[in-house]
């Protein structure tokens, strides 16, 4: 997994609350088998005003022009302000490939669904929770002045305003230590190998029916 | 020191080791595996020359992809007509062909949507850990089980180690007390509580649900109310073990036998929320309060009792909320203030991991006998959950009850829940649907999806809009006794 230290980037608005998985990246594109390629067809439903089918060369589409994503001053943006709930729906793992392939690095909302929130950091890419005032904020100043850039630094976990303000965010142990450091989670779990070993030697003697059932 | 939730018991059960950052490996019972989301999983073992820890955890079956329509599906894996569909469903088979996990094939009689062949074969037992690469594996948290969706990390990660890095969830108790009216099913009470909640009301909960009116529901029907825990926020649902649970599971084919089910027996009896347990937030309904639910909006919490209007967003106070109804209101086609009853319908969807089992056929079958469907709709699809259901349905005679209503009779897959197989809607068109989410083009671009429970889409289908199906069922009663007489 790529390290996410300090980012600095053009901040770009997803101004709705809930926004699910399936609006992330439709059904239809789920039925790659790789991991990349996903980036032409994030927020596929929204940005074009056609339907998107897999495999298809997305430079010829009709563009929204009222998405944001479209607008020219938003081009090249890399942190993503969202609502609430930011991620709610199914546990594709697409939708973080979707916004990582694109070019995203972070996104801030004042919630994010649990399992959304969970893959992202599978993914380098970091979601970053902020109380809803703050949300608020920073998408006004946004709006207000084009180019709007914010620097985000995981390891003094603080969110740099363009004009200097910091902003703190919390963000578990673990899983900063893994971003910062890109470390492949299965490695370290693989570390513990013994202690599997010896958990399931002792549930296999307390609960033999869930082994071996299925063969 | 207080008692513990069925999710502390569960949590501890399962806690292979707890670490100094506060996270905790969890080990894991049964893992569930379909076509779509594990691809990218096992290509990830291959690069880094892994191989399953526990292959006898792994079972697999494709649902997603595969076609509904019988001629198509009598080709197998092969008959597939979308290329990129097919090519997903022979990865699956390639992947379990080469690291030798069990798989239930596309036209094999163990094939069906995962989270109902999970429960039906006994590969998911109370007392497990469950995890797939699918958001509604909350479904096996009817059984007493800790169970959720991953995502492909995570799929990856679990056939790698057996665990999981977790974080505990806080409870929460959703309480329904009281006696269901007739006609009120169990999807009716699941849409009341997200309506009740919000979605994202049980987000970083692990929800038990329990009182009286959960006690009295069939393993199917709490089956469709923990399945729809992931639309309330929360990753797992769950009913504690009672005596329904294990006349459920008993002589299901995986289940444990002879002396092995007297001791399995004796220790899923501790699988209850003690008495003195404290649960971090509780949530109370009364079932008599809860009507047939349908929902208006593109969110599972846009839900009204069928007697309801669409709701105006002029009346909504929170600019949030209102700018969600306005948008809503505009993408379903809907006015403020409509009747519910008044939506028409162009298709009709019963099946999904929701609401394909047996009992949903059977609640659907009985609203249906003897009725056609409207001609105004264009389309009933009735898409059993699993080959075992479908025979038992076949069986019981069920399908030509729909088939003489004019409904179509189709082959075990997700089909049109999320339209991944060619199962569609087109852009505009109202569908009542038993599935889980009505989310934009979640059933096709441009679609409309109204959840709704097997004997209301059933309803919905014969008038051709949505109608309160306890009416019916009083109008039934009512000719029958005058028959009598």
């Amino acid at each position: 997994m790529k390290a996410f230290t300090q980012h600095k980037g053009l901040a770009a608005p997803m101004d709705r609350a809930n926004v699910d998985t399936d609006l992330i990246i439709p059904k239809q594109f789920l039925k790659s088998i790789k991991r990349t390629g996903f980036g032409p067809n994030l927020f596929d439903e929204l940005r074009y005003l056609d339907e998107g089918f897999p495999g298809q060369d997305c430079s010829d589409r009709p563009l929204n022009p009222e998405f944001p994503l479209n607008l020219p001053h938003y081009q090249g943006a890399s942190v993503l302000l969202a609502r609430e709930n930011f991620g709610c729906g199914s546990s594709r793992e697409h939708a973080p490939w979707a916004l990582d392939d694109f070019g995203f690095r972070a996104v801030i909302a004042p919630s994010f669904a649990d399992i959304f929130f969970n893959n992202c950091f599978k993914n380098g890419l970091l979601p970053i929770v902020l109380e809803e005032e703050v949300v608020d904020q920073l998408f006004e100043e946004m709006y207000a002045q084009q180019g709007y850039e914010l620097t985000i630094d995981l390891e003094k976990q603080q969110v740099i305003k363009p004009n200097g303000e910091t902003i703190g965010f919390e963000v578990d142990a673990f899983r900063k230590h893994c971003l910062l450091n890109g470390l492949d989670d299965i490695g370290l779990t693989l570390e513990d190998a013994d202690d599997i070993r010896a958990y399931e030697a002792k549930r296999r003697e307390q609960a033999p029916w869930l082994f071996d059932a299925v063969k | 020191m207080a008692g513990q939730t069925l999710y502390d018991k569960l949590w501890q059960d399962h806690l292979v080791k707890s670490r100094e950052d506060g996270t905790a490996l969890i080990y894991i019972d049964r893992h569930l595996i379909h076509e779509v989301t594990s691809p990218q999983a096992f290509e990830g073992l291959r690069l880094a020359g892994r191989k399953p820890w526990r292959k006898d955890s792994l079972v697999a079956t494709p649902d997603h992809n595969v076609p509904s329509e019988a001629g198509e599906r009598a080709g197998g894996v092969e008959g597939i007509r979308d290329q990129v569909s097919r090519i997903q469903v022979q990865t699956l088979d390639e992947n379990c062909r080469d690291f030798d996990v069990v798989q239930f094939g596309i036209n094999e009689p163990g094939q069906g949507i995962v989270h109902v062949i999970g429960p039906e074969t006994g590969a998911t037992l109370p007392g497990m850990t469950v995890v797939c690469g699918d958001s509604h594996t909350s479904t096996h948290g009817a059984l007493g089980a800790l169970a959720h969706g991953i995502g492909t990390s995570e799929v990856e990660h679990v056939m790698a180690t057996q665990c999981l890095i977790q974080k505990k969830m806080k409870n929460m108790l959703v309480r329904v007390d009281g006696e269901l009216g007739p006609g009120v099913t169990a999807k009716d009470v699941v849409l009341a509580i997200i309506g009740k909640i919000g979605t994202a009301g049980g987000t970083g909960y692990a929800i038990e649900f329990g009182g009286s009116a959960i006690r009295s529901l069939s393993m199917e029907g709490r089956m469709t109310v923990c399945n729809m825990a992931i639309e309330a926020g929360a990753r797992a649902g769950m009913v504690a073990v009672d005596q329904v649970t294990l006349d459920y599971v008993k002589d299901k084919p995986y289940a444990p036998k002879g002396a092995q089910w007297d001791k399995a027996v004796e220790a899923w009896s501790q699988l209850h929320s003690d008495d003195d347990a404290v649960f971090d937030a509780v949530v109370e309904l009364r079932a008599e309060e809860i009507e047939p639910q349908v929902s208006w909006g593109t969110s599972p919490e846009m839900v009204a009792p069928v007697s309801a209007n669409v709701p105006d967003p002029a009346a909504e106070t929170d600019t949030t909320k209102r700018t969600g109804i306005e948008r809503a209101l505009e993408y379903m086609g809907l006015t403020a203030g409509q009747k519910i009853t008044d939506i028409q319908l162009d298709r009709v969807f019963i099946g999904s991991c929701t609401n394909s089992r047996i009992e949903d056929l059977r609640a659907a079958a009985a609203v249906a006998k003897g009725h056609k469907k409207a001609e105004s709709v264009k389309q009933v699809l009735i898409v059993p959950g699993s080959q075992a259901v479908k025979a038992q349905a076949e069986k019981e005679g069920l399908h030509k009850v729909f088939i003489e209503a004019g409904f179509e009779w189709r082959e075990p897959s997700c089909s049109m829940c999320l339209a991944m197989n060619a199962d569609k809607l087109g852009a505009g068109e109202h569908c009542a649907s038993t599935s889980n989410r009505n989310f934009e083009g979640r059933q096709g671009y441009g679609g409309r999806t109204h959840l709704v429970s097997p004997s209301m889409a059933a309803a919905a289908a014969i008038a051709g809009h949505f109608v309160d199906v306890r009416e019916l069922q009083r109008d039934a009663a009512l000719t029958a006794e005058e028959m009598q007489q």
